[in-house]
């Protein structure tokens, strides 16, 4: 059970936050503009990378905002959190993982 | 009462407090500070349960946690629990136990001890093999056999009368596991001024110094874990939970722990918890839980007699029990020669160690002769003799690596052995906080690699096995522990000084030779509780298994209450043998949660009963008791479901509702439905994109219904939307999808147009609702709104207007779920009993009559209105339920538009919302009924489904039942007669338009 830093509120615990699947997929600005098989990408299919994934997370019993988390499929671990909107930090910048 | 075999003195019982106990009924004598195992074996008891496949007779192989074989029943009635280990359960005044897993009578006779006999019909993936095997021989033969064997203990059938509660700790440093490792640590971390908790699983801490004779700084090993303790329970910042079973290590150092708080005692305080489940967060983790003793893995090494040499020495110096008088010692490490000295010291006649290592050192060797007790290195046992008990060893010379038998066997009597075929450190929490395992090939162990989260292990959990050496590594651990948490430290304390005999790794012998191969003669049991034996792993092998995973499922090994804590290493040491890999390669199964195991009640807690979820309450909740409702939940709201009149059941409530709405006036509350209140500049845009239909005309003080769809294109909520004023409006949701169209909608906001200036706010719990509907509800409004026009004329359909309910300032919504002339009076909440008074009073020349959930229902399907989540499961799209209508063709985006607009969306077979109706008016199909094509059911398997009824409920109206399905392609047969599959035989029914009831609309304005 994480302790997720809220870019809001700070540290609270994963029990109060809810998960919202990969991060950084925008929208299509005009969908008609997909043909059926690029708008079933956009509608079903996500990365599962073996390392670092940028998520989104919700603090659903807090400020009840979105932001963004950067965390390593392996460990486990959350490496960063930022606000929606904000790219991500570089990972070099990162506290890394232990493994 | 002492029990035969229990020494005259010496032991860490009280032998002021005896203690009466029944075993199988039989009344028994022990003291306080035994374990029911302790006192039984003090009794003489050694045969106390029966095996699981095979019904073995089986004894006590262990003293605590690691036991397989001592699984009991305790308590009587609703207090009973299934399945605790003899070795953990506290021994109190009146402790009711029995065996588990035998027939009547106990595990002295068991009817099906022939099972045995069957074992070669019974192998490795037995289950697997029957299951694909004949079908006959599995539901004939085996289920019943199995059926009527299976199972273990029994559980009570009553509530559970005991409170359990939730405990959250913060701390600074958690030590886990109370042994000197654990002590030592906790108590460098504590001088720093740190918030300790130190945990253990027994009552008294001290861990294995309980269980053998140690000195430090010239006191015995519990004296000094007292005085430790002590000084502990001083320090205002420490915690210490005995009794408590920290079972399971998850992310960021969070770990759970069981405390048991009543099971020691005889009489439990009523004001005190049975057990707490502690949810502790620590900045740091000390682990020190020690190690487990490994059986060897012998022929027939199952008979009861046959122990841990480790839990042998326990009886003896710890609870002052003579397990044997004629004993052999069976190992391959110095350390089990220490429980043949504590034998022979104890009064046992005849005490033979039988080691397998060819050499052993001199003074080893030296110490024992002296002692009495008689050596014979490279030699095995590699057989034994006996049935309730062990009676006979079979001893033979075996090779240098433990691979042959080198020479005849002789025949030891004996009614004891005492095994040790090395240490596990038990590993499970570090390896539950995903660190990685490596193999230590000196120790012949696994022990911690890598960690992942801030912790240390230490002393035997961490492989280090010698006592000053974990003191060293303990206190160190705790210094740096406080360090590393922020606390200032200084160096650890001079280690106090120990006598305590050095720690020597064994050689390894994972699986003991014989005259035969095993799976020949006789048993080489490798996990007791499951019967597993060496053979089934060698047959896994032969069938082509080699991960470790595929193998303990094959088996079986490693499952159970004790989860192979005795088994798991010499499992797969075996499998390594026989695939000839080294043991690092083909590795450990993985060690989950929880250690032990913990009961539902912990788990549960308080949130219990009506503690389980809040219950949502209108303001008019205590009116509706008052006429007697029936309520149902919808979400985790309560509301009137019908209002049964004396000698009404629901059916004839249901129907005079419906009948008074139609003819008169009805009055619903209407709370609970979901209000979002919508604001900002762009709120009529940001409609325009999550509604299919289009917002940006609609004019203010008008009301419009619309559709949500996902971007999949299939139905998620719909409700009527008010403009309230320029930049204003007013939303309303189903009672159960208020919350996830709250979120949905949050979500496009903040994440993909927060360049719209759109602000939303949940408003349910401001409003209070009543609904008046029927041909009377403007007589009635009329009188509740003196002042202001309610007449359709000046107040039309789908428009909304302030006025002045009852003296209390409303908005009044002209809309309509029945389909009658309908008012929904909407005041602040707290208002809304005072409105829902004035409204009742207003309608009384009107016979006004109170309508629950189900006559809400029967009066909308009569006029084909959907419920989401009800017509719909979140495959339907609005052009399935006839709504064409209601998705702009114009507008160039909205959610759901890019998938609505695909040709498969419009396959005109594609399941449609139709109306049924029987043939014969009296039925009233079961929701969820399948339709079939007429005389479908006479043909063979497998018969097409056509569809489903989705709503179904009896009209008085129509006088007939009715009911909404999803059909394929029914839209276009409308008219045509389909049929409804019944478990009693297909009932004819005729495709309809959904609205059944005033198709044209006239009733709406009265």
């Amino acid at each position: 059970m994480h302790i997720i830093q809220c870019p809001y509120c700070g540290p609270r615990e994963e029990v109060e936050f809810t998960y919202g699947g990969q991060a950084h997929i925008a929208r299509p600005e005009n969908p008609e503009a997909l043909d059926d098989a690029q708008w079933a990408d956009v509608l079903f299919m996500r990365d599962n990378p073996k390392g670092i994934f940028a998520e989104r997370w919700m603090h659903a019993a807090g400020c009840r905002r979105w932001f963004n988390a950067l965390r390593h499929t392996v460990s486990h671990q959350i490496l960063a959190t930022y606000r929606m909107g904000e790219a991500p930090p570089a990972p070099d910048t990162l506290e890394e993982a232990s493994r | 009462m002492t029990g035969p075999d229990r020494l005259r003195d010496g032991g860490l019982i009280d032998r002021t407090k005896p203690v009466t106990f029944t075993w199988n009924g039989r009344v028994l004598g022990g003291y306080e500070g035994d374990t029911l195992a302790s006192a039984l074996l003090a009794n003489g008891v050694h045969l106390v349960a029966r095996s699981f496949k095979y019904r073995r007779p089986r004894g006590i192989l262990g003293h605590g946690t690691e036991e397989p074989n001592a699984m009991v029943q305790t308590g009587d009635g609703n207090r009973t629990e299934p399945n605790p280990k003899a070795t953990v359960v506290p021994l109190v005044e009146g402790l009711r136990a029995k065996s588990v897993n035998t027939a009547k009578g106990g595990p002295e006779s068991d009817p099906r001890a022939g099972m045995g006999m069957l074992s070669r019909f019974m192998p490795a993936g037995f289950y697997y093999k029957m299951f694909h095997g004949s079908q006959t021989m599995w539901q004939r033969v085996w289920e019943p056999i199995i059926r009527q064997a299976a199972g273990w203990g029994t559980c009570p059938t009553e509530p559970d009368p005991d409170t359990y509660d939730h405990m959250n700790l913060h701390c600074d440093v958690l030590v886990v596991g109370g042994g000197p490792a654990g002590i030592a640590a906790a108590r460098e971390a504590a001088k720093s001024g740190a918030r300790v908790v130190l945990a253990d699983e027994q009552e008294r801490f001290g861990g294995r110094l309980l269980d053998r004779p140690r000195n430090l700084d010239g006191l015995p090993g519990h004296g000094w874990a007292d005085r430790e303790v002590a000084a502990l329970a001083e320090e205002a910042e420490v915690t210490l939970l005995p009794r408590t079973t920290v079972f399971g290590y998850y992310d960021h150092n969070l770990l759970c722990a069981l405390e048991r708080r009543t099971d020691h005692l005889a009489e439990a305080p009523s004001h005190v918890t049975r057990q707490r489940l502690w949810h502790i967060r620590a900045r740091r983790v000390v682990l020190a839980t020690g190690a487990h003793e490994r059986p060897l893995v012998f022929a027939d090494n199952d008979r009861p007699g046959i122990m841990l040499a480790s839990a042998v020495a326990a009886y003896v110096h710890r609870w002052a029990v003579l397990p044997g008088r004629e004993a052999v010692v069976f190992t391959n490490n110095d350390g089990a020669w220490e429980a043949a000295h504590l034998l022979k010291k104890a009064g046992a006649p005849a005490v033979t160690i039988i080691d397998s290592r060819p050499k052993v050192s001199d003074a080893l060797k030296r110490d024992a002769e002296q002692a009495g007790i008689t050596v014979k290195t490279g030699h095995a046992v590699t057989g034994t003799r006996g049935g309730k008990r062990v009676t006979a060893a079979l001893v033979q010379p075996v090779n240098a690596d433990g691979t042959r038998v080198n020479g005849p066997a002789q025949t030891l009597a004996c009614d004891l052995i005492a095994t040790s075929g090395g240490w596990s450190p038990v590993v499970h929490l570090f390896s539950q906080s995903r660190g990685t395992l490596t193999y230590d090939d000196t120790w012949a162990c696994f022990r911690p690699g890598v960690a992942v989260q801030p912790q240390a292990s230490v002393g035997a959990c961490n492989g280090t096995f010698g006592l000053a050496e974990t003191l060293a590594e303990a206190a160190e651990a705790g210094v740096e522990a406080a360090r590393a948490a922020g606390f200032e430290t200084a160096a650890p304390a001079p280690a106090p000084s120990v006598e305590a005999p050095e720690a020597t790794p064994p050689v390894p012998l994972w699986l003991v030779p014989a005259d035969t191969a095993p799976g020949r003669g006789g048993k080489w049991f490798v996990d007791f509780q499951n019967d597993t034996t060496a053979a089934d792993i060698l047959l896994a092998v032969r069938e082509g298994f080699e991960s470790v995973e595929h193998v303990k499922r094959y088996t079986l090994a490693g499952f159970g209450t004790d989860q192979g804590k005795t088994a798991n290493i010499n499992a797969l040491a075996i499998l390594a043998g026989t695939l000839g890999r080294p043991i690092p390669e083909v590795g450990t199964t993985t060690f989950r949660a929880p250690y032990t195991p913990v009961t539902f009640g912990a788990m549960a807690g308080r949130n219990l009963g009506d503690r389980l979820e809040p219950q949502r309450l209108t303001n008019i909740h205590d009116r509706h008791v008052a006429l007697r409702a029936a309520f149902e939940d919808v979400g985790q709201w309560k509301r009137p479901w019908y209002y049964p009149k004396a000698g009404e059941d629901m059916h004839a409530a249901v129907a005079r509702e419906c009948k008074a709405t139609r003819d008169s006036v009805g009055v619903l509350d209407a709370s609970t439905l979901g209000k979002i209140d919508i604001q900002g500049p762009d709120a009529a845009e940001f409609l325009n994109r999550v509604y299919t239909n289009a917002w940006t005309k609609l004019a203010v003080g008008r009301v419009r219904y619309g559709i949500m769809c996902g971007e999949d294109g299939m139905v998620f909520d719909d409700g009527t939307t008010a403009r309230i004023d320029e930049n204003r409006y007013l939303m309303t949701t189903t009672t159960g999808g208020a919350a996830h169209v709250m979120d949905h909608l949050e979500e496009y906001l903040q994440t993909e147009w927060p360049d719209l200036r759109v602000r939303l706010t949940s408003v349910t719990e401001q409003w209070a609702t009543v609904a008046v509907a029927g041909p009377k509800a403007l007589e009635v409004v009329k009188r509740v709104c003196p002042d202001d026009a309610m007449a359709p004329a000046d107040f039309p359909f789908l428009s909304w207007k302030t006025a002045t309910a009852a003296g209390i300032p409303a908005r009044i919504f002209r809309i309509s779920f029945t389909g009658e002339l309908q008012y929904e009076i909407n005041v602040p909440w707290h208002h809304g009993a005072d409105l829902w008074d004035a409204v009742m009073e207003a309608g009384k020349d009107f016979d006004i009559t109170p309508y629950g959930t189900e006559t809400m229902h029967v009066l909308r399907a009569e006029k084909g209105f959907i419920i989401t989540g009800q017509e719909t499961d979140g495959t339907q799209t609005p052009f399935d339920l006839g709504m064409d209508w209601i998705v702009s063709k114009k507008k160039p985006d909205f959610i759901g538009r890019r998938s609505l607009f695909r040709p498969d969306m419009q396959r005109p077979d594609r399941k449609q919302l139709v109306g049924l109706k029987p043939e014969d008016p009296k039925v009233v199909l079961p929701e969820g009924t399948q339709i079939v094509e007429p005389g479908a059911l006479n043909r063979p398997p497998p018969v097409p489904m056509l569809g489903f009824v989705t709503s179904s409920y009896h009209s008085p109206a129509l006088e007939s039942g009715f009911a909404l399905a999803l059909i394929a392609g029914g839209r276009d047969r409308l008219g045509e007669t389909v049929e409804a599959a019944l478990p009693s035989g297909p009932v004819t029914v005729r495709l309809h338009d959904p609205v059944f009831y005033d198709a044209e609309g006239a009733r709406r304005d009265g």
